[in-house]
């Protein structure tokens, strides 16, 4: 099967991963090595298989949806690098008109 | 008490020591705190260690039992693999991008722990996000076996096998999601337990492949497993695919079938599979020793094991790939600047992720995108289905299967690093078990020649976590090793 230099640099940039060229040439050969691996699957007849997404035997539960208080809000601020009174600050994401 | 007595002393006779006042909780935190200060400069296998906090814990575990309160772990330290929140404290899951990250809530399991009177001893080392089979992966150093200290103690969550096979905690939890926890058990001499796929509660386990991720312990003995499975199992609100049904007493139900006879199914498939010749003498003794023990024993057929891996390697990834977008420098973790904030994301992303996290990442995205969904992912999924059917149809005529946990006893660090895929290829037994959502045991079975750990697997149908566990004990019982690593003997 394999993967390209070019693939790897478009997956890179789909899953927001920096990607310096050197290491794209890396990727690109472990990555086809382990695309070749997989290749195996080909030969399995799942015509007519329905597919397994997880284990489980029951449908998904159903509660009402309350709303409950979190206790410790400041904790989990505490862990934002950047904060403007109880607000996330984040990088403008809109341009100026 | 003096730490002769550690390298022996189990949950149970701990507690009984407890109950009658021989030992105080103090005392035992201080012990696991001494060998923890001594050992563990060898083997690095926590994290994060918190004297303070854990003597603490121990002075209000002693006041409870004065006071006439119970729990089932009351005064017990265990050790937590660093994956598992526990409120106030770190949680780094060994990767940069959460090295700062305080957990802001407990984890169900913690807050069932808690509620028993477990004392928490710290935090212990991973591969980053439980990805990896040696514990080489982690950001901060990797855990050495204390059996040889050149070889890994198996991952990802060596830490926590390696400070129950050092005693530098009498129990530890795990996670396990292509055998985590039943590899790196089997490769330091200690039983864990991978529970069937919703009987523990993964809230507050950091997501890495939701629909393989399951909690487990790791402990000395199967009595003492069975313990913290009980203590741990359970149906919560907080996670949805958890399980709503009623935990059983495992410890009773290893003691009501403490001569129960099985019927034990060795799959073909698992021998076509290169085996390494020791590993092979000792699964060929364990089936002699269930013969012995009166068991039946009989040849089943997994035909489709041959497909877990390549089914693995991409599920596992699409799934991480999901659930580790939620790592993009905005309301926790690692953040580097950037101009914009899509380049905020990939900077903190770049650095904050070590290279096979981001292998797995990039390799779940590629199954997950448009035009490669229908043949990597969809088809793994129906992959999956044939492999689980397998197991349905073996169950049709066993009770229990027994596998090898890994095809080579414990390898040396260095020597798969290069190669990601030899890495991948080491987790073939213990991968199909995740992938169906079953109940899987390692057992230490024996030693190699050089006086390395064996470990043997039990698998049981869904919700039969108590069959698993009572055959592992009658194996335990009849086997009747020592499994105490040479480091701790001079102690």
């Amino acid at each position: 099967m394999g993967i390209s230099i070019d693939e790897v640099k478009k997956i890179a940039h789909l899953a927001r991963l920096e990607l310096p060229e050197e290491v794209a040439q890396t990727y690109t050969e472990e990555l086809s090595k382990i695309l070749d691996y997989f290749a195996s699957l080909k030969e399995v007849d799942t015509d007519n298989v329905q597919p397994t997404f997880h284990p489980l035997t029951w449908d998904t539960p159903m509660r009402e949806d309350e709303v409950k208080p979190f206790e410790d809000i400041e904790a989990v601020l505490a862990n934002a690098s950047e904060l403007w009174e109880n607000m996330i600050v984040v990088p403008k994401v809109v341009k100026a008109p | 008490m003096n730490s002769l007595n550690l390298n022996r002393l189990t949950i149970k006779r701990a507690l009984e020591l407890l109950d009658e006042g021989k030992i105080s909780s103090v005392e035992l935190t201080q012990a696991c705190l001494e060998r923890i200060k001594k050992i563990d400069p060898e083997v690095t296998a926590y994290l994060y260690v918190n004297e303070e906090w854990a003597l603490e814990q121990a002075r209000l575990a002693d006041e409870k039992r004065k006071a006439g309160k119970h729990g089932k772990l009351l005064g017990i330290p265990l050790a937590i693999k660093d994956n598992i929140l526990i409120k106030g404290h770190p949680t780094t899951c060994a990767s940069k991008i959460l090295q700062n990250y305080i957990a802001p809530y407990d984890a169900t399991v913690i807050l069932k722990l808690k509620k028993e009177g477990a004392v928490f001893l710290g935090k212990t080392n991973l591969d980053e996000f439980a990805m990896g089979s040696s514990t080489e992966n982690s950001a901060f150093f990797p855990t050495k076996n204390p059996w040889d200290l050149e070889r890994v103690p198996g991952g990802s969550s060596g830490g926590s096998a390696v400070a129950v096979a050092c005693r530098m905690g009498l129990g530890a939890l795990g996670s396990d999601t292509g055998g985590s926890i039943r590899q790196p058990a089997c490769f330091c001499g200690v039983v864990g337990m991978k529970p069937t796929y919703s009987l523990v509660s993964r809230f507050g386990l950091v997501a890495f492949a939701s629909s393989l991720d399951q909690i487990g312990p790791f402990a000395l003995n199967i009595e003492d497993a069975a313990l913290l499975l009980e203590a741990i199992s359970g149906h919560d609100p907080y996670d949805s695919t958890s399980a709503p049904r009623e935990v059983p007493s495992f410890t009773q139900i290893l003691q009501a079938n403490a001569n129960s006879p099985f019927r034990v199914g060795i799959p073909k498939e698992y021998f076509e599979h290169e085996l390494h010749p020791e590993v092979g003498k000792n699964i060929e003794e364990m089936i002699s020793l269930l013969k012995r023990l009166g068991h039946e024993v009989k040849e089943v057929s997994l035909p489709h094991t041959k497909y877990a891996i390549s089914v693995y390697y991409i599920i596992a990834p699409a799934e991480a790939a999901s659930n580790l977008a939620r790592y993009d420098g905005v309301k926790y973790g690692l953040r580097v600047e950037g101009k914009s904030l899509i380049e905020m994301y990939k900077k903190s992303r770049a650095e904050g992720f070590g290279r096979e996290v981001k292998r797995r990442i990039m390799l779940g995205t590629y199954a997950l995108s448009a035009g490669y969904y229908d043949a990597f992912y969809l088809k793994a999924s129906k992959v999956r289905t044939l492999i689980k059917q397998d197991f349905l149809k073996a169950f049709e005529e066993v009770d229990l299967i027994l596998t090898p946990v890994s095809p080579t006893p414990p390898f040396k660090l260095g020597e798969k690093t290069s190669d990601p895929l030899q890495m991948y290829l080491s987790d073939i037994f213990t991968i199909p078990v995740n992938l169906a959502g079953l109940p899987g045991l390692s057992l230490p079975s024996g030693f190699t020649k050089e006086g390395l750990p064996l470990g043997v697997q039990i698998i049981g149908p869904h919700f039969r976590d108590d069959l698993v566990l009572s055959l592992g004990y009658q194996m335990e019982r009849e086997l009747n090793l020592e499994v105490i690593p040479p480091i701790l003997k001079a102690l």
